[in-house]
């Protein structure tokens, strides 16, 4: 058992017991425990089970890197999976669930796969589930899904809010250590604008807990002292519980601030996202040490030596009356001194090192404590937990000389420096073969946008271990002259690589040595790999899942590619490291999203009439980031009901459509008429003053692009109408060829969309509707089709465009958008005994299929030319260029081959379905069966009391009458013939009275 | 995530108010051009593990499109100057010159 110490602890506050539960069973630990040092002070050493196997696993570290610590916490809106139990604090009423087992954590079915687990080998998934086929989707796949992945998904919506931050900085000091910390002194004292972040609630890193001596104190002192003067500096910015996630182009780092998971529900942002744009970045995060691949290297109660020192010390957690530590290194000695200092028993210290001579063996066995040197630990004895361990010669192959009873392991198997900063965007590493380590490379650093290096790593992130060695390069990295203060510790003798022990160890241990434990990858998962031909560490990751899970891989990569490059019989720099990619943990989707979410995911646009629609039964449409509404529904009324009365209305009486949101793009200058030849298909340089034109863009590719109404407004002033979707891009279009084109031409453009309301009156009453309100001639001697009048319209000031896209009588009124309901509300009013109805686009789009009169984005998809639609009249012969002219001159473009429009109406007066294509004889090379054509628009038509549809078609207009097949999703064939595409009043004449 | 210095308000511009508009220097083909011609204008595009000429705007700042030089691997800005420039300015291609030797020049 563990338990927890009568005195000591440096972050725990005795006087404030918090009560929290695991499993539903009540527990209490103290305000400055995390969630890992709680469980362990209250004896809880089984703390989940493993991914694969349901392995017992307990807590093997004490920081970012724990593999095995993850539980669901909190309940409904507060609910988290996949929570690591070391870096989350404790707080009152904290409900803690482990994972990954059924029915009990104490009791797993699942464990039946670690007694199966030669039949789960590395790539496992790969091989099992080829055959038979039918069986993946009926069988495996189902059960897979159903035991793969870790934790619960939420289920309820998210009770906190979550925030974004920006902020600049010369130098951002990553890592508040002492490597941090002098890092960040020296560089705040040079005036720098100094940003310092620590992912954890507290400063100091290891040296504290290590008995570092620094300026002849204690490191806690100089710690205190050196934070006391960096918050009384203007220029610097300390910031705990902040993790830097994320290293990115030219300075950005994303920095991910914990502010309230410690103090849930108190009002405050529970994550924080900064997105600092740093002008260099000082990577001083530390140094993750490595575990030894030894058997039963997972049975929970085996530790980090380093974690169990953080125990004693930190939180003043005992992981068992008697730990046996085992070591490649000096480092690990210091584990056993703050145990025995504690009180508590050291059995053994089995160091894989022929001699151990140092300083720190000496003050160890100085102490009474056995040093067992070449030796090793052949297996561990326990399942849910450690009960003793077999010692053997770490050269041989694991036969047992004496076996020793104790609670817990402490190991350690050297230091990996925490190059993910370093690493993120672009930097390389070296191998020191003297430390067996990657650490940064100076000659290779990540560079900015000036091409000099943006990041130095300082201290054990750089590679450094020994406490003066650490001080002497933050400093330097810092940009301090000078001499900084001394740091004092042991010194330590050299560190011995091993992978795997002992070193000859046959299968039956290789199977039981975790590499990675969170994701249960084995020694011999990474040598099967290798014997499969799995040569690259970036394809043995993905075959054996090595490194892949929520820890990726922090404590095991190492290890595992060292065991890679072994049974590939190559340095270890030759194998090289797999990728490191943000984020360092992770973090949540709740920072991600940020403050987007709900209402304010993205800005809504409302036109002047917005809030009147929505209290008139608007069945709204999302149109780009508008609103508009599809139809209008009256009390009882479905929407197909409603969308056909409208067009029923308009096409009897009048309907009113709010049209503001179509794109209105003022373009003006004397090179204006020059400007728009060029971008429209046809000639609008001739279109005289007080007229409109329906115009054709295409894109330099011949592809139609969007279309519209242009009205000439003065000799040097046209307004171009876009679609509602198109306005700003259009607008960035004309912008980009004025800007990068034709530079020397005298134009300017200006979108002034929201500038107006506009409303389209359309249906036979609609003139008798704007004489009522007075103010503009509108008969049709005065104000014939095509044209544009200004005036005053029921009192407000107006253009009216007579222009239609019902076919029917039809103005578009356009007023300053603060009249907009104004007018939209005297329409109604002297509407009311002409029968006027508010109508919304689907009768809008309906009306303009019965018309024929295409719709960018339904007739065209980005592959459509004009002269496919049968458009020539709008496309000019007598131009010399116009965008996309060229383009449409290629052969393919000129083919008699392409698809044209046609009209299609069904022979039993359905609706064809919208996308249907139609099936032509033979198939082609692929075997598919041969196309001639597909619907583009398909609607009931009230109007004519049947289906009616555009599609284009293979020769099409040259083949009126014709049937073609269109079959359909459920096996049948809905037949229809090719007819003209103007299915309601072909002349024209309705539009024209 | 880019900065980039907007040659005509002065300021240093991040990724997210910038919109992207591909490579820069493009001689318009139009009518009367030949095949290859046509299709090297529309389609064909350099893409150098190095100096690099582009064509930014400052989308959600003045609105002005100007061109940017720029190292694609690794991610160096050589210099930004304004759209408005038939060739890239004789100092900013002697610069480049100086920092990348082997550099070919920008056609």
């Amino acid at each position: 058992m563990s338990t927890r110490l009568s005195k000591g602890g440096r972050l725990i506050d005795r006087t404030k017991p918090l009560p929290f539960s695991f499993n539903g069973r009540g527990l209490q630990g103290y305000q400055g425990d995390t969630l890992a040092s709680a469980l362990l002070g209250a004896g809880q050493v089984l703390v989940g089970r493993s991914f694969k196997y349901h392995r017992p696993r307990g807590v093997m570290a004490s920081g970012a890197e724990e593999p095995n610590g993850l539980v669901g916490l909190g309940q409904g809106g507060r609910f988290e999976p996949n929570q690591r139990l070391t870096t989350t604090e404790l707080f009152a009423g904290a409900e803690t669930a482990s994972q990954n087992h059924w029915p009990s954590l104490e009791f797993d079915v699942g464990a039946i796969n670690n007694r199966l687990a030669r039949f789960f080998p590395g790539g496992f998934y790969y091989k099992t589930f080829m055959y038979p086929r039918a069986a993946w989707k009926h069988l495996f796949e189902p059960v897979i899904r159903r035991s793969a992945g870790l934790g619960r998904v939420p289920e309820a919506r998210d009770e906190d809010r979550y925030e974004y931050a920006y902020a600049f900085a010369d130098t951002v000091v990553v890592g508040g250590g002492i490597a941090g910390l002098a890092a960040a002194l020296a560089a705040a004292e040079k005036g720098e604008r100094v940003w310092l972040i620590e992912q954890t609630p507290h400063w100091g890193g290891r040296a504290v807990v290590d008995g570092v001596q620094i300026a002849g104190d204690e490191a806690e002192i100089w710690v205190k002292n050196t934070l006391q003067t960096l918050g009384k500096m203007k220029n610097v910015t300390l910031r705990s519980r902040t993790m830097a996630a994320g290293l990115y182009d030219h300075g950005y780092l994303l920095a991910y601030e914990r502010v309230a998971d410690h103090t849930p529900g108190d009002g405050r942002p529970r994550h924080r996202l900064w997105r600092l744009r740093a002008g260099r970045v000082i990577a001083a995060t530390g140094a993750i040490e490595r575990p030894l691949s030894f058997a039963g290297n997972d049975v929970p109660g085996v530790m980090l030596a380093s974690a169990v020192r953080d125990y004693v010390v930190n939180w003043a957690v005992s992981p068992g009356d008697r730990t046996v530590i085992v070591t490649n290194n000096d480092d690990a000695y210091r584990t056993a001194l703050a145990l025995l200092d504690a009180g508590l028993s050291v059995p053994a210290v089995i160091d894989a090192r022929p001699v151990a001579g140092g300083a720190l063996p000496a003050a160890v066995r100085a102490r009474g404590v056995r040093v067992l040197e070449g030796k090793g630990i052949a297996k561990v004895s326990g399942s849910k937990r450690v009960t003793g361990v077999s010692v053997c010669e770490h050269a041989g192959e694991g036969t047992e000389l004496e076996a020793i009873a104790c609670e817990a392991v402490a190991m350690s198997g050297g230091w990996s420096p925490v190059v993910h900063l370093w690493s993120h965007c672009g930097g390389k590493l070296l191998w020191d073969e003297a430390r067996a380590m990657f650490r940064p490379d100076p000659d290779r650093a990540p560079t900015g946008a000036d091409g000099a290096p943006m990041v130095r790593a300082a201290g054990a992130a750089n590679g450094w271990l020994e406490a003066h060695e650490v001080m002497d390069c933050a400093h330097r990295a810092g940009g301090g002259k000078g001499s900084c203060p001394g740091a004092v510790a042991e010194e330590e003798a050299p560190m011995l690589p091993v992978w795997i022990m002992p070193q000859g160890a046959g299968p039956a241990l290789r199977a039981k040595m975790f590499l990675d434990p969170q994701n249960d990858v084995k020694v011999s998962d990474v040598q099967l790999a290798a014997r499969e031909g799995y040569e690259s560490v970036e394809h043995t990751k993905r075959y054996t899942t090595l490194g892949m899970a929520t820890d990726q891989g922090k404590i095991s990569n190492i290890n595992g590619l060292a065991v890679l490059s072994d049974a590939l019989h190559q340095p270890i720099p030759a194998t090289g490291t797999t990728t490191f990619r943000p984020p360092y943990t992770p973090i949540s989707f709740g920072a991600i999203a940020g403050e987007a979410r709900g209402a304010i995911f993205q800005p809504l646009r409302r036109t002047p009439m917005h809030d009147w629609h929505e209290t008139h039964g608007a069945h709204w449409e999302p149109v780009g980031q508008w609103r508009r509404p599809y139809c209008f529904l009256r009390h009882g009324e479905g929407v197909h009901d409603a969308v056909h009365r409208e067009i029923r209305s308009v096409r009897n009486a009048v309907g009113l459509l709010d049209a503001s949101t179509l794109g209105k793009l003022l373009v003006k200058g004397p090179d204006a008429g020059r400007f728009l030849d060029m971008l429209y298909t046809n000639m609008m340089s001739t279109l005289p003053v007080g007229k409109c034109r329906y115009g054709l863009m295409c894109t330099e590719n011949g592809f139609l692009s969007d279309d519209g109404v242009v009205a000439r407004l003065s000799e040097d002033t046209w307004l171009c109408h876009t679609t509602t979707g198109g306005a700003e891009r259009i607008h960035g279009w004309m912008e980009d060829w004025l800007q990068c084109e034709w530079w020397d031409w005298k134009v300017y453009t200006a979108n002034v969309t929201e500038e107006y309301a506009q409303v389209a009156v359309a249906g036979p009453n609609a003139r008798k509707l704007l004489e009522k309100l007075g103010g503009i001639d509108v008969s049709k001697e005065a104000f014939p089709f095509m044209e544009w009048r200004e005036g005053t319209l029921a009192g407000i000031r107006a253009r009216i465009y007579r222009i239609s896209f019902s076919g029917e009588l039809s103005y578009e009124i356009a007023v300053p958008a603060s009249e907009g309901l104004a007018l939209w509300n005297r329409l109604l009013e002297a509407g009311a005994e002409l029968g006027v109805v508010p109508y919304g686009t689907e009768a809008m789009h309906i009306m303009r299929a019965e018309k024929g009169f295409i719709m960018i984005g339904d007739e065209t998809d980005g592959t459509v030319i004009p002269q496919d639609l049968n458009l020539h009249w709008a496309i000019s012969k007598k131009k010399t260029d116009y965008l996309g002219k060229r383009a449409q001159e290629r052969s393919f473009m000129a083919s008699p081959e392409r698809w044209r429009l046609v009209g299609l109406e069904t022979l039993d007066g359905s609706v064809l379905p919208d996308g249907a294509y139609a099936v032509a004889e033979g198939s082609n090379a692929n075997g598919q069966r041969n196309m001639q054509g597909r619907v583009t628009s398909s609607y009931h038509s009230p109007t004519l009391g049947k289906g009616i549809a555009m599609g284009l078609v293979r020769h099409g207009p040259e083949r009126m009458g014709e049937v073609l097949d269109f079959p359909t999703d459920n096996g049948k064939v809905v037949r229809a013939r090719i007819v003209d595409p103007v299915f309601y009043d072909k002349d024209g004449e309705k539009q024209d009275v | 995530m880019l900065t980039l210095e907007c040659p005509y308000c002065g300021v240093k511009a991040e990724e997210t108010e910038l919109a992207a508009g591909g490579e820069a220097h493009l001689k318009r083909h139009g009518p009367g051009s030949s095949d290859e011609e046509f299709e090297s204008y529309l389609f064909l595009r350099k893409n150098p593990k190095g100096v690099h000429f582009e064509r930014w705007r400052h989308a959600y700042g003045c609105g002005k499109w100007f061109l940017a030089a720029r190292c694609t691997a690794t991610l160096e800005v050589f210099g930004t100057y304004p759209a408005q420039s038939k060739e890239p300015p004789a100092e900013l291609q002697a610069k480049i010159k100086a920092k990348r030797p082997n550099w070919e020049g920008y056609k």
